[in-house]
């Protein structure tokens, strides 16, 4: 569990790997990503081929197009920095999926399970890598966590993202109710299966809403959107942050580290 | 009891393309949404209640796991040595490759002893097999007792989930279902009473059925024993009171060894209901005995094949044979918690329906079934014999979609879904994804032009706004900063 170990002493350099939807969708989110590492010193390189990792593809079925996106992508990162990703996701098919994906191709396969290795989710990252200490700067606020299901179940995204929050004296975690259901999204499912994932993603903004935080986090730009966009489809005001825009904004005056 | 028989209908088999229609039908049922709901949430409750230490619970299912995969390792072995204990024990064998021949056994077997009555404990490889229609067919009523079941079939529906066959159904709806079924019943709203006028009926059955019928938990090949987990008694009836019991199981249902069944015992009880044992195990081990003064004069077993060889052949499918039965995966599913057991046109629902009815039933009936996921992984996390749900449904995805992997056989219905635009499409990603540059440019465009956003956006904007760029891409807000810009 504690992948920190691999990196014992502090990388003083890292690759972002950003994602499709927070490239397209959720740059603000990036960039307050890379500055939340930047603060801790650490030197922030961001591969300028990236595109997706494949889960699109891969979760589809299309193994032969997952395979050819993902061997692009893993040549993007010969130095051995850990690979930060701010989604649980994306990091979930990097760290567990693409060593199945190569599984007949022995070389490759080793590669994958290299790559692998130095996979970190941002908040795991912060937490485990980094260990991040803060000073709380913003106002006094009541949130609710929603953790993607690849997050929470492939790289322990709500225990991390928690430990984080809990760092800030003045912002106040309030649970949902099924706080570990899906929201839904489940990326191409949302389109095959618009009335169930709708279904889903209403009662999961139910629940959010249900707590009476002011804003929901989560470390997920798919499940944010998905959420998002079904509050707003409502004409209701309430609205979720990826966590790393909500932590920049709660660290903005304590002082730059770096 | 004339009404059970007009009742009992043949399975239909839903039609990939009518999937998505009974879905949207599904959750637009507020009331079966609600009751899905308070039902699964108190199944879940009462499960995470029996484990409480998610390390034992992970040592556990390791070893369940274990067990089945090392069965399954041994499967034909074993089944031969099934057959010989059991038929060294007086218990008759027989094996059917598919339901019309399971069927056609059981038929002949009830008619060689003139039945006109069948009683039946719960057996989903029955339902399966749509046995209670082939008995009808042949003039011989088969009344299921298990009271889950007993509602279903008196409604003439059929079960809506393998553990709880009739949780769809509320009080008030049972109430008016046995006031106007069963003869001589006064409605009521009392549980108690509910149950009292069933058991009524059922009673009087047990007496007078010649043949009982009843499914197999664990069939152990070492000692020619049928374990039988149940909880009504009504299993235990079936088995002993008849003369003739006949038990239906898969072919995957073998174990090695008697010790090998606590674990997945304990499991199987405390995963389904959040019980740590049911009120009833059964262990049939042979017919009465001279000098015995109760028993079947006669139990026979049939084995059911119906293409679980197909997912036995396959080294990542078979994993979908180590399954026990125990609904954990449906309890905790969103999607079948949306849209209950009924939607999916299958005699198994949920996540393990998903994975096992392509094999059944072949993918061209069933390819639309993987694709209800969001490969959210609560299945994955709750099987006791720890299937790697999601796993399957991605492989079933790629089958459905695509030619054979060189090397493998094709499945039944393999490529069932294939389409040359969805070809296209995955081709066009592929090619667009592994062109930086060219990925780039469109990011460019797509950022540039988002005003042209279209507003309806297929299935997203049924309840969403629609999905929109931002005003610039993350590669160019990096490259900015880099630049000083």
């Amino acid at each position: 569990m504690e992948r920190g170990n691999r990196y014992s002493r502090r990388p003083t350099d890292i690759y972002f790997y950003a994602t499709c939807l927070v490239d397209l969708f959720c740059p603000e989110a990036g960039m307050d990503a890379i500055s939340l590492i930047e603060r801790e010193g650490v030197t922030v390189h961001f591969p300028e081929d990236q595109t997706c990792c494949g889960q699109p593809a891969y979760t589809s079925g299309f193994a032969d197009e997952a395979r050819a996106v993902a061997l692009t992508q893993m040549q993007l990162f010969p130095n051995d920095w850990p690979v930060i990703i701010p989604s649980g996701s994306c990091a979930g098919i990097m760290r567990h999926h693409y060593p199945k994906l190569f599984a007949d191709d022995p070389p490759l396969k080793a590669q994958a399970e290299a790559l692998a290795e130095r996979v970190f989710e941002l908040s795991e990252f912060l937490l485990n890598v980094l260990k991040v200490q803060w000073q709380d700067t913003g106002p006094p606020t009541t949130v609710t966590l929603h953790t993607s299901c690849a997050a929470r179940r492939e790289m322990g995204t709500h225990e991390h993202a928690r430990a984080l929050l809990a760092q800030l004296p003045n912002v106040n975690v309030a649970l949902q109710a099924h706080e570990s259901e899906c929201c839904g999204f489940g990326g191409t499912f949302s389109l095959k299966h618009p009335s169930i994932s709708s279904a889903m993603a209403g009662d999961k903004a139910d629940a959010l809403k249900e707590t009476g935080a002011e804003a929901f986090i989560s470390a997920d730009c798919g499940c944010m959107m998905n959420i998002n966009q079904t509050l707003q489809k409502r004409g209701d005001a309430f609205q979720g942050k990826h966590l790393a825009s909500f932590l920049c904004a709660r660290l903005a005056n304590s002082g730059e580290k770096a | 009891m004339n009404t059970v028989q007009e009742n009992t209908q043949a399975l239909k088999f839903i039609p990939a393309s009518e999937f998505k229609n009974r879905t949207t039908e599904a959750v637009s049922d507020q009331h079966l949404r609600q009751s899905f709901r308070g039902a699964m949430d108190f199944l879940m409750a009462k499960r995470a209640a029996q484990f409480p230490d998610l390390a034992a619970f992970e040592a556990q299912r390791g070893l369940a796991e274990h067990i089945r995969k090392y069965s399954l390792s041994r499967l034909p072995d074993l089944l031969e040595q099934l057959e010989r204990t059991l038929t060294a024990n007086g218990i008759q064998v027989h094996w059917a490759e598919n339901a019309e021949q399971a069927n056609a056994l059981i038929v002949g077997i009830a008619r060689k002893h003139a039945a006109k009555l069948m009683v039946k404990g719960k057996s989903m490889v029955s339902e399966e097999t749509e046995l209670n229609h082939a008995m009808a067919a042949a003039g011989i009523e088969a009344l299921e007792s298990d009271m889950g079941e007993y509602i279903v079939q008196l409604n003439g529906e059929k079960p809506s989930h393998i553990i709880m066959p009739a949780i769809h159904k509320t009080k008030v709806q049972i109430a008016k279902l046995f006031a106007e079924k069963v003869p001589g019943a006064n409605y009521t709203e009392s549980v108690d009473e509910l149950i009292g006028i069933g058991r009524a009926v059922l009673r009087e059955k047990f007496m007078t059925a010649e043949i009982g019928l009843s499914g197999v938990n664990f069939a152990v090949a070492e000692t020619g024993t049928l374990c039988l987990v149940e909880n009504e008694g009504n299993g235990r009836m079936c088995t002993t009171v008849p003369n003739v019991h006949i038990a239906i199981t898969g072919i995957e249902k073998v174990v090695e060894k008697l010790e090998h069944v606590p674990p997945l015992f304990g499991l199987l009880t405390r995963s389904a209901t959040g019980q740590a044992i049911t009120t009833y195990f059964n262990m049939i081990s042979r017919p009465r005995q001279p000098g015995e003064k109760d028993g079947p004069q006669e139990v026979h077993l049939v084995l059911l094949d119906n293409g679980r060889t197909q997912a036995y052949a396959d080294e990542q499918m078979r994993a979908t044979l180590q399954c026990i039965r125990c609904g954990a995966c449906m309890n905790h599913c969103p999607v079948y918690t949306r849209i209950g057991g009924h939607a999916y046109g299958t005699t198994y629902p949920g996540p393990i329906g998903e994975i096992i009815s392509p094999h059944l039933m072949g993918l061209a009936a069933t390819h639309a079934l993987p694709t209800a996921s969001t490969l959210c992984g609560a299945c994955d996390e709750v099987c006791p014999v720890k299937i790697p749900i999601p796993d399957l449904l991605i492989r079933l995805r790629g089958e459905a979609t695509h030619d054979p992997r060189p090397g493998h056989a094709p499945l039944v219905g393999q490529g069932a879904a294939k389409s040359t635009l969805m070809n296209i499409v995955w081709a066009g990603w592929a090619a667009l994804y592994t062109r930086p540059a060219l990925y780039r440019a469109f990011g460019w465009l797509a950022t540039r032009f988002r005003f042209l956003t279209p507003p309806v956006q297929s299935g997203w904007t049924v309840s969403r706004t629609p999905m929109k760029p931002a005003s610039r891409t993350l590669h160019e807000l990096v490259a900015r900063r880099r630049s000083g810009r």
